[in-house]
């Protein structure tokens, strides 16, 4: 079942210089439970594509439906909507537990039940030892699973990740895509991420969308059927169908360097 | 780490370390006690003239004078009441009004000008108008420490609010947070340390202010001391007050200075 709909999606920018055109006329579905990437040249329109499916901003048209109605800006569905971006954002004021439950506070949910279901994911995940830590006392991979934890707080039905990985280094980040993997699947949710690394895209995702560069449509989307048992990211760079998909995307990326 | 098995090296270089700052401290009272002990003598093998630069004898003297007669403790407490009210009220309305234009990016572009306008003013040639308006009292006196402040404070807290992450922003508009939230649970703790380094300029600041505030219109601080010991020609009088004044001056930095080492502690 789509749980995600996204119709003739534009988005167009205006500013003094003039206008830019971002995204054009994207058409595709989520379906529950699945991870989607997507891959596409930078600055093709990638995390604008996150920002109005998290209704931070308002499509120049089309429309993004989330279990049949409709995304607006302001959003409405915010609490629905878990967004990740590329950096933690943990806030260094704020202990490791006070920030895990800062989109509960902020939305006013914090419901002894709540409360509950974060502290139960605080211990099942490891950072029982840490409620109390402040973020600078943290490494980067860490760091990364305070801020999935504190997306997940509000229990959203669909997690966006604009490059999650991005600020870590190499090792970190194939030993945190693992990690992050393994949380999303547990917890069972839908989840769509960006990023420019098409290994990355092809490990973690069941599907993957190619962008044209900007404005960005949508060139391919690619099934990856991987010949592998209990599939974590890490295993599937050794699926003999890995390096094909690889090429492909690459194919498809047509990258260039000017 | 543990401090009871240091090894060796380390407990030597610990010791030079500490050798190193009492040396600063020492050779700081030192020049102290120079200065005060030339000065002394210089003053009565009559080197300089005593009438003109005063001595600490003489200074000490009026001090236990002023003492003597009640008013030492008042003249530093009017001083030091006026410097702190109008240091507060220079950060609680500078603080409000940066967050009325960070809220209001219209009237923040609208105000602009005038807030340039209002910065390169010296403050101090609103007195005469002042003490028309509010009459010469204390209230003139911390009108014109708040005048002083105020401005300075608007500029660099607003300056501090508009450089908080946009990143850190957007989460907080991706977990449904509105613009009080966002004010709330980002800007305002973001920019704790911009507060704290404008709360250090107005310490200064508001020192300055009620010094002229008092050369204007008081009967009583300081300020006052200072100037009537001038038109008196008591150099005493004047070299005691402007010890004095350092001595609070530099007590109420250190106050501030504490609170940051405070915030700083509970941060890391
Ligand atoms: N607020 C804005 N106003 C005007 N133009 C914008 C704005 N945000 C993004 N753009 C432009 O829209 C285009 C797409 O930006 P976007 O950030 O969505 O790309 P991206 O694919 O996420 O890039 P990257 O790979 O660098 O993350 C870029 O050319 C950018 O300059
Ligand atoms: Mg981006």
């Amino acid at each position: 079942m789509a749980l995600l709909k996204i119709e003739n999606l534009s988005m167009r920018y205006h500013t003094l210089e003039g206008e830019t055109p971002a995204l054009n006329n994207l058409n595709f579905e989520v379906n529950s439970g699945e991870f989607v990437s997507i891959v596409g040249p930078s600055g093709c329109g990638k995390s604008t594509l996150l920002s109005l499916i998290a209704g931070l901003i308002h499509p120049s048209e089309g429309k993004i439906l989330l279990n049949n109605k409709e995304i607006q800006n302001p959003c409405n569905e915010c609490s629905k909507i878990g967004y990740m971006l590329q950096k933690d954002h943990l806030f260094e004021w704020r202990t490791i537990y006070k920030n895990i439950t800062l989109g509960l506070e902020i939305q006013g949910k914090l419901s002894s039940e709540n409360i509950q279901r974060v502290d139960y994911m605080i211990k099942k995940y490891g950072l029982e030892n840490f409620k109390n830590y402040y973020p600078q006392q943290l490494s980067g991979g860490m760091r990364q699973r305070v801020a999935l934890i504190r997306t997940l707080a509000v229990n959203p039905e669909i997690l966006l990740l604009d490059e999650p990985f991005s600020a870590l280094d190499y090792q970190t980040r194939l030993a945190v895509s693992d990690e992050i993997y393994k949380i999303i699947k547990d917890e069972g949710k839908t989840a769509v991420m960006v990023t420019h690394d098409i290994s990355e895209a092809i490990a973690i995702a069941d599907r993957v969308i190619i962008l044209t560069k900007r404005p960005a449509e949508i060139k391919d989307i690619l099934n990856i059927n991987l010949s592998i048992e209990n599939r974590t990211p890490l295993k599937s760079r050794e699926a003999p169908e890995f390096r094909h998909y690889f090429n492909a995307i690459w194919k498809e990326l047509d990258v260039h360097v000017e | 780490m543990l401090n009871n098995n240091l090894s060796k090296e380390h407990q030597i270089f610990l010791k030079r370390v500490k050798r190193r700052k009492n040396l600063i401290v020492l050779t700081q009272i030192i020049i102290l006690l120079v200065f005060f002990i030339q000065w002394e003598l210089t003053a009565r093998y009559k080197l300089v003239d005593p009438f003109l630069v005063s001595q600490p004898s003489r200074m000490f003297k009026f001090l236990v004078k002023l003492y003597g007669e009640g008013m030492l403790f008042r003249h530093i407490f009017v001083t030091c009441y006026e410097t702190i009210v109008g240091f507060l009220l220079g950060t609680v309305i500078g603080t409000l009004i940066s967050i009325i234009l960070w809220w209001s990016d219209f009237i923040c572009k609208v105000l602009d000008p005038y807030l340039v306008v209002l910065n390169a003013l010296p403050k101090i040639a609103l007195g005469p108008i002042l003490i028309f308006w509010i009459g010469n009292g204390q209230p003139a006196i911390i009108m014109m420490a708040l005048m002083i402040s105020l401005i300075v404070t608007i500029i660099s807290v607003l300056s501090g609010f508009k450089e908080v992450d946009d990143d850190k922003i957007k989460l907080i508009k991706t977990l449904g947070g509105n613009k009080f939230q966002i004010l709330k649970y980002v800007v305002l703790p973001a920019s704790i340390p911009t507060m704290i380094s404008a709360l250090k300029i107005n310490v200064g600041l508001s020192w300055v202010g009620v010094i002229v505030g008092e050369f204007l219109v008081a009967k009583e601080g300081l300020g006052f001391l200072i100037v009537f010991g001038g038109q008196v020609a008591q150099l005493d009088m004047v070299m005691v007050s402007i010890l004095i004044l350092s001595i609070a001056a530099y007590l109420m930095y250190e106050a501030v200075t504490a609170l940051e080492r405070r915030y700083i502690k509970y941060r890391s």
